[in-house]
């Protein structure tokens, strides 16, 4: 039972890796059109992050290296099924590896404003339900250096955006928190992707300045006409280790039933969230 | 310390001593796959299991060569992607000590090691089998050890699950068999939640999974957009794993005394097929994040509660129960309360002193995050005895009185350190009306991936022999463990 903040945590990361998958709607370049202001740049990368099909499925791996080298590994089925587009979504996750951990499963209904997400953890050695608090997001989860906020998607309205500079293939965004108090970056900068819209690099500053934590996308693919990300890796740049994320086996509007969010398949997970 | 003790006390330093020395061993081998590159890692140097699951000694000769044959995990895979089917499972040594002598117990109140394996396969329509034996070597009980009882856990196997799940329509999940069953919304706490527990797991520092004895039920669940409906039905009725006297040493009113394995509590169990089922429901539904459920319950008492007119065994009354719950988000945290109600059906005016009274039981929890891996939680409990004055009545002279009222106060700390590979907790319950407290500190650290190594107390104090923590004291004790995953 004491594992289950940290079950919970990584298990946000977990969505979060499926969040990171997102699409490109074959919309041309920008290039020929009207110049886009900072706020729709902002609005179309977080479509393109969080938001790609109705729904869709992908398993994960995800490899932790700490600074002293040592690995770890986690392994687990995310399933995603957005509620309203840029608003709500729900999210399922079912963990395959380590095998002290197989056949957990973690279910959150995310909501976007004010009211806290919904999340519940399923321990099937003792056929517990567990229903978790709302944490902070700027946690990281287990070994991992994912975060649950740079995964699950930070609240766009939680930072100041300025466009710094357009690039051949980026907008190069700097943004800076309202309530700095609040997280543990004192500004960060992201590179997003002039096509797909997918933010393809973020790098934290910390107060002296210093680049202290990178996020890249390391691949992408397009799957089912989505530009999806395949690899991506977390860094702690000042202490050194990192996590990589690699995705498999993903689709989307694989038509995922509401029921599929619910309690029963904390206890019996649906076919789709099988590895 | 008799010959005995001795004896055992030098196998259990032996086979601790074994156990630090392959631990060490292991980690080293893990330490030398992880300094591989990390793309090779995962089939190089690290403990590897053979296909009967023990872990054969790390090769650390050669911890940057490829070895030879198909490592446990490339099997496993291998089972999984041909055959649908799961096979893992892990190797648990835990030894506990009494910090205080317990002239009817063993100093050390634990020595085991337990083998549990976890297989499970996938058929074509859906349905899944599943087996998880624990095969358990442990020289500290009574009991023989060429024996087992599958009903109270006892002897070398201890089956946890051995079950079918089935889904025959699209509104209906079936599970037959043995399986563990859990349901409300208390936090080491049980109101609704009658399938039956093991005290003796729990205040002897097994892992906290052990708390859920296994069911050999049938459980229905059926789904609707109204409500779901969970009905359990258990053809012979399942004991808790009560405290006996046979591990733990507990307050025994038959002699006005603590008692401990010389006395073991001798019971009269309903054990009839059928006519001694046990019948538990939950009607359960969630909105806007809240769920609220009722529940139902028809069976008889889980530990006993309640002696023989002669004879002087101890039994399982018959009790119905009728409860409700509610859980959901209130502030920043997760807030839970629920209600239940005991009706001792042999005991309805409460005047029989050889049955326990009815009672009502009522919880009220929060649990919240107070900063960055560190949450914090509170639970107030209530049982409240029903005709009072009719038990107080109807007591022998001499004998140790109940509160009408017993009250508990607990709380759970749970810090993460370490990229959360640490976590220390502490859950401390505390009954102003009793005047006893159970602390509970754990410590445990994932060393790897496959590697687990835990350690932990159960302190009980209490200002009088008899009551509910206050009779375990002497019981008090320390522990420490690891666990091989595989």
């Amino acid at each position: 039972m004491n594992d289950l903040p940290k079950i919970a945590l990584w298990a946000v990361a977990a969505l979060a890796t499926l969040t990171l998958p997102v699409l490109a709607d074959g919309e041309a370049p920008g290039a020929d059109k009207k110049e886009l202001t900072v706020d729709e740049i902002v609005h179309k990368a977080n479509l393109a992050a969080y938001y790609q099909g109705a729904d869709g499925r992908s398993n994960v791996k995800m490899t932790i290296k700490d600074a002293g080298g040592s690995t770890r590994e986690r392994e687990f089925t995310v399933l995603r099924k957005t509620v309203k587009e840029g608003g709500d979504q729900k999210f399922f996750v079912h963990f395959h590896q380590p095998s002290d951990v197989r056949r957990m499963t973690y279910l959150v209904w995310k909501h976007v404003g004010d009211q806290d997400d919904d999340r519940w953890l399923y321990m099937p050695a003792l056929d517990l339900v567990k229903r978790i608090a709302a944490g902070d997001k700027r946690t990281s989860f287990v070994g991992s250096h994912f975060l649950y906020e740079d995964i699950s998607g930070r609240d766009v309205n939680d930072d100041t955006h300025t466009l710094a500079e357009t690039t051949d293939k980026h907008y190069v965004l700097k943004n800076v928190p309202k309530d700095p108090k609040a997280v543990e970056f004192a500004s960060y900068t992201v590179w997003i992707d002039r096509t797909t819209f997918l933010p393809m690099k973020a790098e934290y500053l910390n107060d002296q300045g210093k680049v202290y934590r990178v996020v890249e996308a390391l691949e992408v693919k397009t799957i089912d006409g989505f530009p999806t990300v395949v690899r991506s890796v977390a860094r702690d740049a000042l202490g050194g280790g990192e996590t990589v994320s690699e995705f498999s086996d993903i689709r989307y509007n694989i038509d995922l039933k509401d029921d599929v969010f619910e309690e029963r398949s904390l206890r019996r997970p649906p076919r789709e969230a099988r590895k | 310390m008799t010959p005995a003790i001795a004896r055992r006390t030098v196998t259990a330093a032996l086979g601790w001593l074994v156990s630090a020395a392959l631990l060490c061993a292991c980690a080293q081998a893990a330490d030398d796959a992880a300094s591989t590159p990390a793309d090779d890692a995962p089939s190089q140097g690290a403990p590897t299991a053979d296909a009967a699951g023990t872990p054969p000694p790390p090769d650390r000769h050669q911890p940057d060569q490829p070895q030879p044959g198909t490592s446990w995990k490339e099997w496993k895979e291998r089972l999984q992607d041909e055959h649908d089917l799961y096979a893992g499972g892990f190797i648990d040594i835990r030894s506990g000590l009494r910090t205080q002598r317990d002239s009817t117990q063993r100093r050390m109140s634990l020595a085991e090691t337990r083998l549990e394996l976890d297989v499970e396969k996938e058929f074509a329509g859906g349905a899944i089998l599943r087996l998880r034996p624990d095969f358990v070597f442990d020289p500290v009980t009574s009991r023989g050890a060429d024996r087992f009882d599958l009903e109270d856990g006892h002897g070398w196997l201890d089956l946890r699950e051995a079950n079918v799940a089935l889904s025959p329509t699209r509104w209906m999940d079936l599970k037959l068999g043995r399986q563990i069953l859990t349901w409300g919304t208390g936090d080491l706490v049980f109101l609704n939640d009658l399938f039956p527990k093991d005290w003796n797991s729990f205040l002897l520092g097994r892992n906290v999974e052990y708390l859920k004895a296994p069911s050999d039920a049938v459980k229905t669940s059926l789904y609707s957009d109204l409500a779901n409906l969970d009905v359990v039905f258990t053809p012979r009725f399942d004991a808790d794993r009560y405290i006996d006297g046979d591990r733990v040493s507990f307050w025994n009113a038959q002699y006005g005394r603590r008692t401990g394995r010389h006395h073991y509590v001798h019971v009269d169990r309903p054990d009839n097929w059928f006519s001694d089922s046990e019948t538990a429901w939950r009607l359960s539904r969630t909105i806007k994040g809240y769920e609220a459920a009722l529940y139902g319950y028809y069976g008889f008492w889980k530990s006993p509660a309640g002696y023989e007119s002669f004879g002087g065994k101890a039994t399982f009354p018959p009790l119905s129960a009728y409860g409700w719950s509610v859980r959901g988000p209130l502030g920043k945290g997760i807030a839970n309360v629920e209600m239940s109600y005991y009706d001792s059906r042999d005991d309805r005016d409460g005047d029989d002193p050889l049955v326990r009274n009815s009672e009502f039981r009522g919880l009220a929890g929060y649990t919240f995050e107070l900063a960055r891996d560190l949450s914090l939680g509170f639970q107030y409990y209530l049982e409240h005895m029903t005709d009072y004055g009719d038990y107080r009545a109807g007591l022998l002279r001499g004998m140790a009185t109940a509160e009408q009222n017993r009250h508990v106060l607990s709380t759970r700390v749970t810090r993460l350190a370490m990229n959360q590979n640490l976590t220390l907790s502490l859950v401390a319950f505390y009954s102003p009306s009793d005047d006893d407290t159970y602390l509970r500190p754990t410590l445990s650290y994932k060393i790897t991936d496959n590697w687990l190594v835990e350690a932990g107390a159960n302190f009980f104090v209490g200002s009088r022999d008899y009551t509910f923590y206050g009779q375990f004291e002497d019981n008090s004790n320390v522990y420490a463990a690891m666990r091989y995953s595989f």
